[in-house]
């Protein structure tokens, strides 16, 4: 039986200075190769989550964490946050504020270098790194000149040269127009298939995780409350409005039309689901 | 090529009832001859909730910069209040017109969020007494109430960008202009902004809001300009907007979900466009209602 990637049994979490835990009492598997999507009010402890998962919860933060966090079978509490950062990748919602170098080689580079790799191995993985988030022959370019889109693209190869296990992405697009999101998670949807990889996001917009999840955790007040396919989450439309969240617009509409008896069977949770019932419902094309 | 420049001098103020006014503005930045804005043109009345979509780089930030003096035409005039920008000062158009920056780290630098929201008006001469009562009302407005003591850095960035809004809005500026207000931020915040800026139009203060949320502005409001390539290519309702699919694909932007379930359903069959679900749904329940129309 494959063990999973990522294991936290019993976690709790207090932040330094504070009373009420960020995180209480979480239980949770995750596997090889999913894709994890988070959704939550702000507050409700999902990067604190992914802070736990590389270690920099409590090691760098402080504070007082209880239970197990396992990662790839390593105890997270036994080793260094870099030596996480081998296994674990993060990258955040705004990529200028990790952008620190003068060409896109350098910052790629910056992580292997920290990890006391030798020049040829770093020069071949930099120029891996760069072509898998489609960024190839960027090496002399400026971050600064990049697009938004493409700054993403960059702090994500930059995690990417360190090869890791799992990638998790706090809002990663939040700053970006629409084609900006699209070759974002386009390209952790690659990496997910393609190489096995596993991917947990942390993301507002419904929508995008119901294009891309394989699955969802919905998180309150510090608790995972809800953890299922996207198809099982958001169907419970009442029950993810209660807790202040929003459900795909396509599954809001099959929600309206079930309340008036105007809706039967299975709520669709993305565009051509929903645009096939709606034409049925109206007979035909 | 060096843009020439127009020896006739504009008029210093003119008598209008628009909010704003922008007569053929070019901008382009002083280093390395970057066209940033060219030719636009844009009259917003008073009270006008507006919204300003396109791609990074497409000239957004740029224009609105323009509106707050923050940066001056390399040619043309911007009017706010009927007052020619280009000869007042920043701090003179701060009083007209409040910007709400993308980023609120750009913005905020007093040491508690109270200080914070105090140091707008009283940097434009508002009274103490007047003062308390515009805090008193952002603090509510906003549920900052816990946050009253802190230093504006040591609250989560999500509070941290509405305290940004907070201290914009008690200045109580004529027109405000939002750079992505609902970036980062969650469902319940985001009807929180989207019923502050119904409300402020309903006060008769004009709102321009730059954001790629569409859904947001789908539903808040009346007019959307959308800039491609330095320039203003269209300029209707968001429903005009969002239906146009060619628009959309040449500037790669994505209409509302429940907006392209409409287009492919009831509105390929003569029906109204949807731009939320509500609608859509009422539409829907009307059609199947009388037996289904082909």
């Amino acid at each position: 039986m494959t063990e999973p990637i990522l294991s936290f049994r019993n976690v709790t979490y207090t932040y330094p200075g504070t009373e009420e835990p960020a995180l209480s009492d979480i239980n949770l598997e995750i596997m090889p190769g999913e894709y994890v999507g988070i959704v939550g009010l702000n507050g409700a402890g999902k990067t604190t989550l992914g802070l736990c998962v590389n270690g920099v919860v409590p090691a760098m933060l402080g504070g007082t964490r209880t239970g197990e966090v396992v990662v790839s079978g390593l105890d997270v509490d036994e080793y260094p946050v870099r030596e996480m950062a081998k296994i674990v990748g993060m990258v955040f919602d705004n990529p200028e504020f990790q952008m620190s170098q003068i060409t896109c080689a350098e910052e790629v580079a910056l992580g292997l270098e920290n990890a006391g790799v030798d020049v040829d191995t770093m020069t071949e993985s930099v120029a891996q790194a760069l072509e898998l988030v489609g960024l190839k022959g960027f090496q002399e370019r400026s971050p600064l000149g990049l697009s938004g889109g493409q700054q993403q693209r960059l702090a994500i190869a930059a995690v990417l040269a360190m090869k890791p296990q799992v990638l998790i992405m706090d809002e990663p697009t939040s700053n970006l127009d629409p084609i900006g999101k699209q070759e974002v998670f386009g390209l952790a949807r690659t990496l997910n298939q393609d190489y096995g990889m596993t991917v947990i996001v942390i993301e507002h917009e419904v929508e995008v995780l119901a294009d891309f999840a394989d699955r969802i955790l919905v998180m309150d007040k510090g608790k995972v409350v809800m953890n299922g396919t996207p198809t099982e989450i958001f169907s419970k439309v009442d029950a993810v409005n209660k807790l202040g969240l929003r459900v795909p617009e396509a599954t809001e509409l099959a929600n309206i039309l079930e309340k008036q008896g105007f809706w039967k069977g299975p709520k669709p949770i993305r565009t051509g689901e929903a645009i096939s019932r709606v034409t049925e419902m109206m007979g035909g094309s | 090529m060096a843009l020439r420049k127009s020896k006739v001098t504009a008029p210093d103020r003119i008598e209008t009832d628009l909010a704003i006014k922008v007569e053929n503005a070019h901008y382009e930045y002083p280093a390395g001859n970057v066209v940033a804005l060219s030719g636009v043109n844009l009259e917003v009345k008073r009270g006008e909730l507006l919204g300003i979509i396109g791609q990074n780089g497409s000239g957004k930030t740029t224009l609105t910069k323009l509106l707050n003096r923050l940066l001056k035409p390399t040619s043309g005039n911007v009017y706010v209040n009927g007052l020619l920008t280009t000869n007042r000062s920043v701090q003179e158009m701060s009083a007209h017109i409040g910007y709400v920056f993308q980023n609120p780290n750009h913005q905020l630098f007093a040491r508690t969020v109270k200080d914070e929201l105090e140091f707008g008006p009283r940097n434009i001469g508002v009274d103490d007494s007047e003062i308390d009562v515009r805090v008193a009302d952002a603090i509510e407005f906003f549920g900052l109430e816990a946050y009253v003591e802190e230093h504006p850095y040591r609250v989560s960035f999500p509070v941290r960008k509405l305290v940004g809004i907070a201290s914009v809005l008690t200045m109580k500026p004529s027109i405000l202009i939002l750079d992505e207000p609902s970036t980062g931020q969650d469902h319940q915040t985001t009807r929180v902004i989207n019923s502050l800026m119904r409300r402020l139009a309903e006060d008769g203060t004009t709102v321009i809001c730059v954001s790629h949320d569409m859904p947001l502005l789908a539903d808040v409001v009346e007019r959307v300009i959308v800039m491609r390539n330095t320039e203003v290519i269209a300029d209707a309702s968001p429903r005009e907007v969002f239906a146009d699919r060619d628009l959309m694909l040449t500037t790669n932007l994505q209409a509302p979900q429940i907006t392209e379930i409409s287009l492919a359903t009831v509105t390929k069959r003569g029906g109204p466009i949807a731009l939320t679900a509500q609608e859509l749904a009422d539409d829907i329940v009307s059609r199947v209602a009388q037996g289904g129309t082909k």
